[in-house]
Protein backbone atom coordinates (compact mmCIF):
# COMPACT_ATOMS: atom_id res chain seq x y z
CA UNK A 1 0.00 0.00 0.00
CA UNK A 2 1.47 3.25 -1.16
CA UNK A 3 0.81 6.88 0.24
CA UNK A 4 -1.93 7.63 -1.52
CA UNK A 5 -3.51 4.53 -1.18
CA UNK A 6 -3.07 4.92 2.84
CA UNK A 7 -4.44 8.05 2.59
CA UNK A 8 -7.31 7.10 0.87
CA UNK A 9 -8.03 4.44 3.26
CA UNK A 10 -7.53 6.65 6.26
CA UNK A 11 -10.30 9.23 4.68
CA UNK A 12 -13.05 6.60 4.65
CA UNK A 13 -12.08 5.04 7.67
CA UNK A 14 -12.90 8.28 9.16
CA UNK A 15 -15.89 8.70 7.01
CA UNK A 16 -17.71 5.75 8.28
CA UNK A 17 -16.34 6.28 12.07
CA UNK A 18 -17.26 9.57 12.10
CA UNK A 19 -20.94 9.71 10.63
CA UNK A 20 -22.51 7.13 12.95
CA UNK A 21 -21.29 8.70 15.86
CA UNK A 22 -22.24 12.44 14.22
CA UNK A 23 -25.58 11.66 12.56
CA UNK A 24 -27.92 10.93 15.66
CA UNK A 25 -26.32 13.78 17.40
CA UNK A 26 -27.17 16.20 14.76
CA UNK A 27 -30.53 14.37 13.97
CA UNK A 28 -32.27 13.17 17.42
CA UNK A 29 -30.94 16.03 19.81
CA UNK A 30 -32.93 18.18 17.69
CA UNK A 31 -36.36 16.26 17.39
CA UNK A 32 -39.24 15.67 19.71
CA UNK A 33 -39.16 11.71 19.77
CA UNK A 34 -42.15 9.29 20.92
CA UNK A 35 -41.99 7.77 24.24
CA UNK A 36 -41.47 4.22 22.77
CA UNK A 37 -38.46 5.52 21.50
CA UNK A 38 -37.04 7.09 24.39
CA UNK A 39 -37.80 4.04 26.60
CA UNK A 40 -35.73 1.82 23.97
CA UNK A 41 -33.00 4.58 24.11
CA UNK A 42 -32.88 4.65 27.76
CA UNK A 43 -32.30 0.47 27.69
CA UNK A 44 -29.62 0.66 25.02
CA UNK A 45 -26.97 1.73 27.61
CA UNK A 46 -27.32 -1.55 29.95
CA UNK A 47 -28.03 -3.67 26.59
CA UNK A 48 -24.92 -2.06 24.75
CA UNK A 49 -22.19 -2.39 27.96
CA UNK A 50 -23.23 -6.35 28.41
CA UNK A 51 -23.08 -7.25 25.30
CA UNK A 52 -19.84 -5.89 24.76
CA UNK A 53 -18.77 -7.01 28.01
CA UNK A 54 -20.34 -10.26 28.62
CA UNK A 55 -18.63 -12.29 25.53
CA UNK A 56 -15.41 -10.71 26.27
CA UNK A 57 -15.53 -12.44 29.70
CA UNK A 58 -16.52 -15.91 28.74
CA UNK A 59 -15.72 -16.96 25.07
CA UNK A 60 -12.19 -16.84 23.51
CA UNK A 61 -10.68 -18.37 20.69
CA UNK A 62 -11.24 -18.47 16.70
CA UNK A 63 -13.89 -19.52 16.19
CA UNK A 64 -15.22 -18.58 19.70
CA UNK A 65 -16.38 -20.99 22.12
CA UNK A 66 -17.55 -20.49 25.85
CA UNK A 67 -15.08 -21.30 28.13
CA UNK A 68 -15.77 -21.23 31.98
CA UNK A 69 -13.22 -20.24 34.31
CA UNK A 70 -11.30 -18.35 32.50
CA UNK A 71 -8.95 -15.17 34.63
CA UNK A 72 -11.30 -12.40 32.45
CA UNK A 73 -14.10 -14.41 34.50
CA UNK A 74 -12.64 -15.20 37.37
CA UNK A 75 -11.12 -11.49 37.87
CA UNK A 76 -14.58 -10.30 37.11
CA UNK A 77 -16.60 -11.60 40.38
CA UNK A 78 -14.39 -9.33 42.62
CA UNK A 79 -14.70 -6.75 40.29
CA UNK A 80 -18.62 -6.60 40.56
CA UNK A 81 -18.71 -7.58 43.86
CA UNK A 82 -16.44 -4.24 44.69
CA UNK A 83 -18.65 -2.18 42.01
CA UNK A 84 -21.81 -2.94 43.22
CA UNK A 85 -20.49 -2.67 47.46
CA UNK A 86 -18.77 1.12 46.35
CA UNK A 87 -19.82 2.14 43.21
CA UNK A 88 -16.24 3.45 42.89
CA UNK A 89 -14.90 3.21 39.08
CA UNK A 90 -11.34 3.72 40.06
CA UNK A 91 -11.34 1.06 43.22
CA UNK A 92 -13.19 -1.55 40.64
CA UNK A 93 -10.43 -0.73 37.73
CA UNK A 94 -7.81 -1.27 40.56
CA UNK A 95 -9.45 -4.17 42.07
CA UNK A 96 -9.72 -5.69 38.64
CA UNK A 97 -6.40 -5.57 37.34
CA UNK A 98 -4.96 -6.66 40.71
CA UNK A 99 -7.20 -9.52 40.75
CA UNK A 100 -6.55 -10.40 36.83
CA UNK A 101 -2.62 -9.81 37.90
CA UNK A 102 -2.86 -12.40 40.95
CA UNK A 103 -4.65 -14.96 38.35
CA UNK A 104 -1.76 -14.65 35.90
CA UNK A 105 0.91 -14.88 38.53
CA UNK A 106 -1.07 -17.94 39.71
CA UNK A 107 -0.94 -19.70 36.53
CA UNK B 1 -34.93 15.48 30.36
CA UNK B 2 -33.59 18.54 28.61
CA UNK B 3 -31.17 20.95 30.97
CA UNK B 4 -29.05 23.56 30.27
CA UNK B 5 -25.67 22.27 29.83
CA UNK B 6 -23.13 24.91 30.29
CA UNK B 7 -20.76 25.37 27.53
CA UNK B 8 -17.92 27.47 29.26
CA UNK B 9 -14.50 25.26 29.87
CA UNK B 10 -13.76 26.55 33.42
CA UNK B 11 -10.96 24.98 35.42
CA UNK B 12 -13.02 22.54 37.72
CA UNK B 13 -15.19 21.09 34.87
CA UNK B 14 -12.16 20.13 33.16
CA UNK B 15 -10.39 18.51 36.61
CA UNK B 16 -13.89 16.75 36.87
CA UNK B 17 -13.88 15.56 33.33
CA UNK B 18 -10.28 14.08 33.76
CA UNK B 19 -10.97 12.29 36.85
CA UNK B 20 -13.92 10.44 35.36
CA UNK B 21 -11.63 9.87 32.23
CA UNK B 22 -8.20 8.23 34.15
CA UNK B 23 -9.01 4.54 34.33
CA UNK B 24 -9.99 5.05 29.85
CA UNK B 25 -6.57 6.49 29.68
CA UNK B 26 -5.24 3.62 31.83
CA UNK B 27 -7.23 1.20 29.56
CA UNK B 28 -5.54 2.68 26.41
CA UNK B 29 -2.22 2.72 26.81
CA UNK B 30 -1.82 -0.97 26.80
CA UNK B 31 -4.19 -1.68 23.87
CA UNK B 32 -2.45 1.36 22.16
CA UNK B 33 0.78 0.17 22.86
CA UNK B 34 -0.43 -3.13 21.12
CA UNK B 35 -1.93 -1.48 18.19
CA UNK B 36 1.56 0.48 17.68
CA UNK B 37 3.80 -2.93 17.86
CA UNK B 38 1.25 -4.95 15.44
CA UNK B 39 1.59 -1.47 13.00
CA UNK B 40 5.19 -1.36 13.12
CA UNK B 41 5.32 -5.44 12.16
CA UNK B 42 2.54 -4.62 9.52
CA UNK B 43 5.02 -2.44 7.92
CA UNK B 44 3.37 0.97 8.82
CA UNK B 45 5.22 4.12 10.30
CA UNK B 46 4.62 4.99 14.04
CA UNK B 47 3.08 8.61 12.82
CA UNK B 48 1.46 6.77 9.96
CA UNK B 49 -0.22 4.85 12.03
CA UNK B 50 -0.81 7.75 15.24
CA UNK B 51 -2.55 9.85 11.91
CA UNK B 52 -4.97 7.02 11.75
CA UNK B 53 -5.84 7.53 15.31
CA UNK B 54 -6.04 11.01 14.98
CA UNK B 55 -8.23 10.97 12.18
CA UNK B 56 -10.42 7.55 12.54
CA UNK B 57 -10.07 7.03 16.74
CA UNK B 58 -11.28 3.56 16.92
CA UNK B 59 -9.76 1.09 18.87
CA UNK B 60 -11.15 -2.33 17.39
CA UNK B 61 -11.42 -0.85 14.11
CA UNK B 62 -7.87 0.33 13.61
CA UNK B 63 -7.04 -3.22 14.89
CA UNK B 64 -8.96 -4.66 12.43
CA UNK B 65 -7.72 -2.53 9.56
CA UNK B 66 -3.86 -3.19 10.60
CA UNK B 67 -4.35 -6.76 10.53
CA UNK B 68 -6.26 -6.72 7.12
CA UNK B 69 -3.96 -4.61 5.38
CA UNK B 70 -0.83 -7.20 6.74
CA UNK B 71 -3.48 -9.81 5.25
CA UNK B 72 -3.00 -7.67 2.11
CA UNK B 73 -6.87 -6.57 2.00
CA UNK B 74 -8.04 -3.78 -1.12
CA UNK B 75 -8.81 -0.47 0.77
CA UNK B 76 -12.69 -0.81 0.02
CA UNK B 77 -13.14 -4.17 1.99
CA UNK B 78 -11.28 -2.29 5.07
CA UNK B 79 -13.11 0.49 4.84
CA UNK B 80 -17.07 -1.48 4.70
CA UNK B 81 -15.83 -3.68 7.72
CA UNK B 82 -14.67 -0.45 9.69
CA UNK B 83 -18.16 0.70 8.72
CA UNK B 84 -19.92 -2.42 9.99
CA UNK B 85 -17.72 -2.63 13.01
CA UNK B 86 -18.43 0.98 14.14
CA UNK B 87 -22.38 1.10 13.55
CA UNK B 88 -22.94 0.46 17.27
CA UNK B 89 -21.20 3.92 17.53
CA UNK B 90 -24.73 4.84 16.11
CA UNK B 91 -27.19 3.08 18.75
CA UNK B 92 -24.70 5.49 21.62
CA UNK B 93 -25.18 8.26 19.99
CA UNK B 94 -28.83 8.08 19.61
CA UNK B 95 -28.81 7.59 23.34
CA UNK B 96 -26.16 10.42 24.28
CA UNK B 97 -28.94 12.98 22.02
CA UNK B 98 -31.78 12.87 24.22
CA UNK B 99 -29.24 14.42 26.67
CA UNK B 100 -27.52 17.08 24.47
CA UNK B 101 -30.94 18.83 23.54
CA UNK B 102 -29.57 22.40 24.36
CA UNK B 103 -26.10 21.80 23.26
CA UNK B 104 -25.24 24.09 19.95
CA UNK B 105 -24.59 21.86 16.79
CA UNK B 106 -21.06 23.07 16.15
CA UNK B 107 -20.31 21.49 19.48
CA UNK B 108 -22.21 18.41 18.81
CA UNK B 109 -20.06 17.56 15.65
CA UNK B 110 -17.22 18.14 17.68
CA UNK B 111 -18.40 15.91 20.51
CA UNK B 112 -19.33 13.45 17.98
CA UNK B 113 -15.74 12.83 17.52
CA UNK B 114 -14.70 11.25 20.59
CA UNK B 115 -17.85 8.90 21.02
CA UNK B 116 -16.55 5.35 21.57
CA UNK B 117 -17.54 2.41 23.65
CA UNK B 118 -15.54 4.14 27.15
CA UNK B 119 -16.17 7.94 26.74
CA UNK B 120 -19.96 6.74 26.13
CA UNK B 121 -19.88 4.19 29.44
CA UNK B 122 -18.02 6.94 31.56
CA UNK B 123 -20.52 10.85 29.85
CA UNK B 124 -23.78 8.82 29.86
CA UNK B 125 -24.34 8.08 33.34
CA UNK B 126 -23.32 11.14 34.40
CA UNK B 127 -25.40 13.42 31.61
CA UNK B 128 -28.27 12.30 34.42
CA UNK B 129 -26.93 14.81 37.11
CA UNK B 130 -26.55 18.49 37.12
CA UNK B 131 -22.62 17.98 37.49
CA UNK B 132 -21.97 16.59 34.17
CA UNK B 133 -21.95 18.74 31.14
CA UNK B 134 -20.22 19.32 27.77
CA UNK B 135 -17.24 20.61 29.13
CA UNK B 136 -16.79 17.41 31.33
CA UNK B 137 -17.60 15.35 28.77
CA UNK B 138 -15.59 16.94 26.24
CA UNK B 139 -12.59 16.49 28.12
CA UNK B 140 -12.94 12.53 28.98
CA UNK B 141 -13.49 12.35 25.16
CA UNK B 142 -10.31 14.62 23.72
CA UNK B 143 -7.93 13.24 27.02
CA UNK B 144 -8.80 9.42 26.14
CA UNK B 145 -7.92 10.67 22.32
CA UNK B 146 -4.63 12.36 23.77
CA UNK B 147 -3.15 9.35 25.33
CA UNK B 148 -4.77 6.82 22.23
CA UNK B 149 -2.72 8.37 19.94
CA UNK B 150 0.69 8.70 21.73
CA UNK B 151 0.33 5.54 23.05
CA UNK B 152 0.00 4.07 19.12
CA UNK B 153 2.61 6.13 18.02
CA UNK B 154 4.96 5.15 21.41
CA UNK B 155 4.06 1.80 20.69
CA UNK B 156 5.06 1.89 17.20
CA UNK B 157 8.54 2.76 18.16
CA UNK B 158 9.27 0.90 20.82
CA UNK B 159 6.34 -1.37 22.28
CA UNK B 160 7.86 -4.57 22.11
CA UNK B 161 10.22 -3.82 25.10
CA UNK B 162 7.26 -3.20 27.41
CA UNK B 163 6.21 -6.78 29.16
CA UNK B 164 3.31 -7.77 27.99
CA UNK B 165 0.47 -7.97 30.85
CA UNK B 166 2.00 -5.86 33.76
CA UNK B 167 -0.14 -5.53 36.31
CA UNK B 168 -3.26 -6.60 34.96
CA UNK B 169 -3.37 -3.53 32.85
CA UNK B 170 -5.13 -5.16 30.16
CA UNK B 171 -7.77 -5.80 32.25
CA UNK B 172 -8.54 -2.07 33.08
CA UNK B 173 -11.63 -2.00 30.47
CA UNK B 174 -13.00 -4.85 31.16
CA UNK B 175 -13.48 -3.76 34.72
CA UNK B 176 -14.21 -0.47 33.77
CA UNK B 177 -17.13 -1.85 31.84
CA UNK B 178 -18.02 -4.08 35.21
CA UNK B 179 -18.79 -0.66 37.16
CA UNK B 180 -20.32 1.33 34.68
CA UNK B 181 -22.99 -1.36 33.78
CA UNK B 182 -23.57 -1.60 37.68
CA UNK B 183 -24.54 1.83 37.14
CA UNK B 184 -26.61 1.20 34.18
CA UNK B 185 -28.97 -1.21 36.47
CA UNK B 186 -31.32 1.39 37.80
CA UNK B 187 -34.44 -0.75 37.48
CA UNK B 188 -35.07 -4.34 37.03
CA UNK B 189 -35.97 -3.62 33.65
CA UNK B 190 -32.74 -2.34 33.28
CA UNK B 191 -31.12 -6.09 34.79
CA UNK B 192 -33.56 -7.81 33.06
CA UNK B 193 -32.24 -5.95 29.79
CA UNK B 194 -28.43 -6.60 30.77
CA UNK B 195 -29.00 -10.11 31.13
CA UNK B 196 -30.92 -10.47 27.92
CA UNK B 197 -27.96 -8.81 26.06
CA UNK B 198 -25.54 -10.69 27.58
CA UNK B 199 -27.59 -14.13 26.56
CA UNK B 200 -28.03 -13.08 23.13
CA UNK B 201 -24.62 -11.53 22.54
CA UNK B 202 -22.68 -14.75 24.06
CA UNK B 203 -24.99 -16.77 21.96
CA UNK B 204 -24.93 -15.42 18.76
CA UNK B 205 -21.36 -14.34 19.00
CA UNK B 206 -19.95 -18.19 18.93
CA UNK B 207 -22.76 -18.38 15.99
CA UNK B 208 -21.28 -15.27 14.14
CA UNK B 209 -17.45 -14.41 13.99
CA UNK B 210 -17.01 -10.58 13.91
CA UNK B 211 -18.55 -8.59 16.06
CA UNK B 212 -21.90 -7.79 14.72
CA UNK B 213 -23.71 -10.21 17.47
CA UNK B 214 -22.88 -6.67 20.06
CA UNK B 215 -25.24 -4.54 17.80
CA UNK B 216 -28.02 -7.19 16.95
CA UNK B 217 -28.34 -8.36 20.80
CA UNK B 218 -28.50 -4.25 22.22
CA UNK B 219 -31.22 -3.94 19.82
CA UNK B 220 -33.09 -7.02 20.61
CA UNK B 221 -32.41 -6.87 23.95
CA UNK B 222 -33.39 -2.88 24.41
CA UNK B 223 -36.55 -4.10 22.18
CA UNK B 224 -37.49 -7.01 24.02
CA UNK B 225 -37.20 -4.92 27.35
CA UNK B 226 -39.49 -2.60 26.50
CA UNK B 227 -42.27 -4.57 26.40
CA UNK B 228 -45.16 -4.20 28.99
CA UNK B 229 -43.67 -0.94 29.65
CA UNK B 230 -46.31 1.82 30.15
CA UNK B 231 -45.99 4.84 28.41
CA UNK B 232 -46.54 7.73 30.57
CA UNK B 233 -49.70 9.61 29.48
CA UNK B 234 -50.30 7.31 26.70
CA UNK B 235 -53.93 7.40 25.48
CA UNK B 236 -54.73 10.18 27.68
CA UNK B 237 -55.93 13.25 25.69
CA UNK B 238 -54.29 15.40 24.17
Amino acid sequence: MNSAEYLLLIGGMSLVTYLPRWLPLHWLSRRRLHPWLVAWLDLIPPAILSALLVPELITDGLPRQVVWGGPELLAAIPATVFAVWTRSLGGTVVVGMLSYWLLGLRA
Amino acid sequence: MTKTLTVGFPRHRFLRGLSAAWPICVGYVPIGLALGVLGQKAGLHPLALGCMSVFVFAGSSQFIAVAMMSGGSGISSIIATTFVVNLRHLLMSSALAVHLRSCPRWLLAVFAYGVTDESFAVNYPRFGSDRWGVGEALTVNHSANLVWIASTVVGGYGGQFIPAGALGVDFALPAMFICLLVYQIRTRRHLVTAVLAAALAVGLSLMVPGNIHVVLSAVLAAALGTIGHKIPGAGAKE
